[in-house]
């Protein structure tokens, strides 16, 4: 106890600084974990979610019973995979060659321009998708496929283009972000590593590979392992937004995220839709855990615990 | 050797100048399609080079568009409110943080890093804003849900703090006598300006960028930011289409026009695309900083 009083003494102005951000943490994000229970059930505005009565696991028997269940968790799961390598893939590609560069004005406009994309909101985003893919005057319609002598096509109903069209938008706008983390590890490679290649004689291509890409490794291994972490998340606005929420399009754009927001807003079914953010939050936990997990293992300064 | 260098940087800049030309297209499309008339624009579509120009969009949204101007307010209060917040918030949580005398810091950080690995999700937030908060439709509703604190900043900061103010200097402040906050903001902060700049920038980024909080919790025409009033009037022509579809009368009259939108959008990127270029390097550090450090 007089430890304590001491302890206060000394480092109370420390604890009341915490208090700000403890207050908002505790509101923002701890009360809607108790929360969750509204997922155990059956809500009525009335009596609200402490007060409503138990119904056990209904809610998410009645969800896995329905096609919902499969085609959102598929898409999250795929579409994901597919950012994940694609980004990944093309955004060491893009660093190595910005690396090569020599020119330093160029490298230097190179890299501020291909972030921009990643400064704007996904409202922003379908805006400028709608200017492409509008059906009576976008850009491809009206002036790529009819130079072409192609006919127009009706792309926000037709489902078979979207997988490649979300795919495109997202590493579109994520490639500049991605691309600064990779650069930014090769602009810290021992500089002397590069000099003895060069004096033995080593080719760009055996620099690139023998030196550039080994110094990448952990990078690389660690964001992996952080992006298999959130896989089980989507970015809303780009599986909502950007298709304008066409409903011939939802057999490709449901993702988990685009389903619990429908079911609290459009079709009000708050049973289904909390059990499907709770599915979401638990697997999204056990996946983050196992990811700094691994990368603790493989780097402890770089994981989150 | 030098000629087959000399190939090397040919194929990058080729590489990186279709790179520049793919990211920039978009945004070129978008201006020149604010600036055609809005006939031509009907009948051609949208082009890089349109037959006919026309300033009427701008025109339009300056002289009678209100909606426009108390849109872009919003954003403006919403974002320097915010982002003052939250740098308050995020500098208060860190510093703590980051000094290794103090006792019990780690349940501090442990309650920071748990919000980072499990949430309650969509359905029990929104129903407390809504109905134990009653936050709809208020500027509260723009500022506080999950913008007003990031526990991946707050992370940032703590990491730059423990780097970078060396022990003795705080000693040094306590022997002399100051007080700690005092220590945080004449001694500490001043040596932390760069962290400070960058994640200014990607909080301010954030709010400003911001329509998530809109479509939940405004419905009222009167909260809506920039971003959100761009959100709304898709919303709107979506709903038309559906009906159109459906095979009902659709009135568009109240919708703004084609190059009315485009320039409004344009509207929503023009301060980003005015402060981007001479802030670029703060940018680049936040997000190079945050991969060495998540």
């Amino acid at each position: 106890m007089k430890k304590f009083r001491k302890t206060m003494k000394r480092f109370w102005p420390l604890y009341l600084m915490f208090i700000p951000g403890a207050v908002f943490l505790f509101i923002n994000s701890y009360i809607p974990m108790f929360g969750i229970q509204i997922a155990f059930r059956q809500y009525n505005a009335r009596d609200g979610i402490y007060g409503s009565p138990w119904c056990g696991l209904s809610n998410f028997e009645f969800l896995f019973r329905t096609k919902d269940a499969f085609v959102m968790v598929r898409n999250t799961l795929l579409y994901n995979m597919v950012f994940i390598v694609l980004g990944t893939v093309l955004a060491v590609a893009v660093a190595i060659i910005l690396n090569e560069i020599r020119n330093k004005k160029a490298k230097q406009l190179y890299q501020t321009v291909i972030l921009i994309p990643f400064l704007i909101s996904m409202v922003i985003v379908s805006y400028l998708a709608f200017a492409f893919l509008s059906s009576n005057n976008g850009y491809i319609n009206n002036s790529l496929l009819k130079a072409l002598g192609r006919e127009p096509i009706d792309w926000y109903n037709s489902p078979k283009y979207w997988p490649f069209i979300l795919v495109v938008i997202n590493i579109w706008k994520g490639l500049g972000y991605n691309m600064i983390l990779y650069y930014a590890t090769i602009c810290g490679i021992d500089g002397t590593l590069y000099e003895a290649a060069v004096v033995d004689g080593a080719t760009r291509w055996q620099r690139i590979c023998h030196v550039t890409l080994p110094g990448l490794k952990s990078t690389i291994i660690i964001l992996t392992l952080m992006a298999l972490g959130g896989i089980f998340r989507s970015d809303f606005g780009l599986f909502y937004q950007v298709p304008q929420n066409s409903g011939p399009l939802i057999s490709v754009t449901q993702t988990i995220d685009t389903y619990v927001y429908r079911g609290l807003m459009q079709t009000n079914n708050i049973g289904m839709s909390s059990a499907a953010g709770v599915y979401q939050s638990v697997v999204g936990f056990i996946l983050v855990v196992s990811a700094n997990l691994a990368v603790r293992k493989f780097d402890s300064d770089s994981s989150l615990f | 050797m030098v000629e087959k260098g000399r190939g090397f940087q040919i194929f990058g800049h080729i590489l990186m100048g279709t790179l520049l030309i793919c990211a920039l297209a978009p945004f070129i499309l978008l201006i020149m399609s604010s600036l055609t008339d809005e006939q031509t624009l009907i009948t051609n579509g949208y082009s890089f080079f349109p037959a006919k120009f026309s300033t009427y969009a701008y025109d339009y949204l300056l002289r009678k568009s209100g909606s426009v101007l108390r849109g872009y307010g919003i954003s403006v209060v919403v974002t320097t409110i915010g982002t003052v917040c939250n740098l308050l918030i995020t500098t208060l949580y860190a510093y703590p943080l980051s000094r290794k005398e103090l006792p019990g810091r780690n349940i501090f950080a442990f309650y920071l890093f748990f919000t980072m690995l499990f949430s309650g999700g969509l359905v029990p937030s929104y129903l407390m804003w809504t109905q134990t908060f009653h936050i709809r439709n208020t500027i509260f509703a723009l500022l506080i849900p999950n913008l007003l604190m990031s526990a991946f900043n707050v992370i940032m900061m703590r990491t730059y703090f423990t780097a970078n103010i060396p022990d003795a200097v705080v000693e040094a402040a306590r022997v002399d006598g100051a007080n700690e906050f005092k220590i945080l903001f004449r001694i500490v902060l001043p040596m932390a300006l760069p962290i400070i700049a960058t994640i200014s920038l990607l909080v301010g980024l954030a709010y400003w960028n911001d329509w998530m909080n809109g479509l939940y919790y405004v419905n009222d025409d009167k909260m809506f930011s920039i971003q959100v009033l761009l959100m709304n009037i898709q919303r709107d022509l979506d709903q038309l289409r559906q009906q159109a579809q459906q095979g009902g009368n659709v009135n568009t009259a109240d919708l703004p026009s084609t190059s009315v939108r485009m320039a409004l959008t344009v509207m929503g990127v023009l301060p980003i695309m005015i402060i981007y270029p001479f802030m670029q390097k703060y940018f680049v550090k936040g997000i190079a900083i945050g991969a060495v450090k998540g």
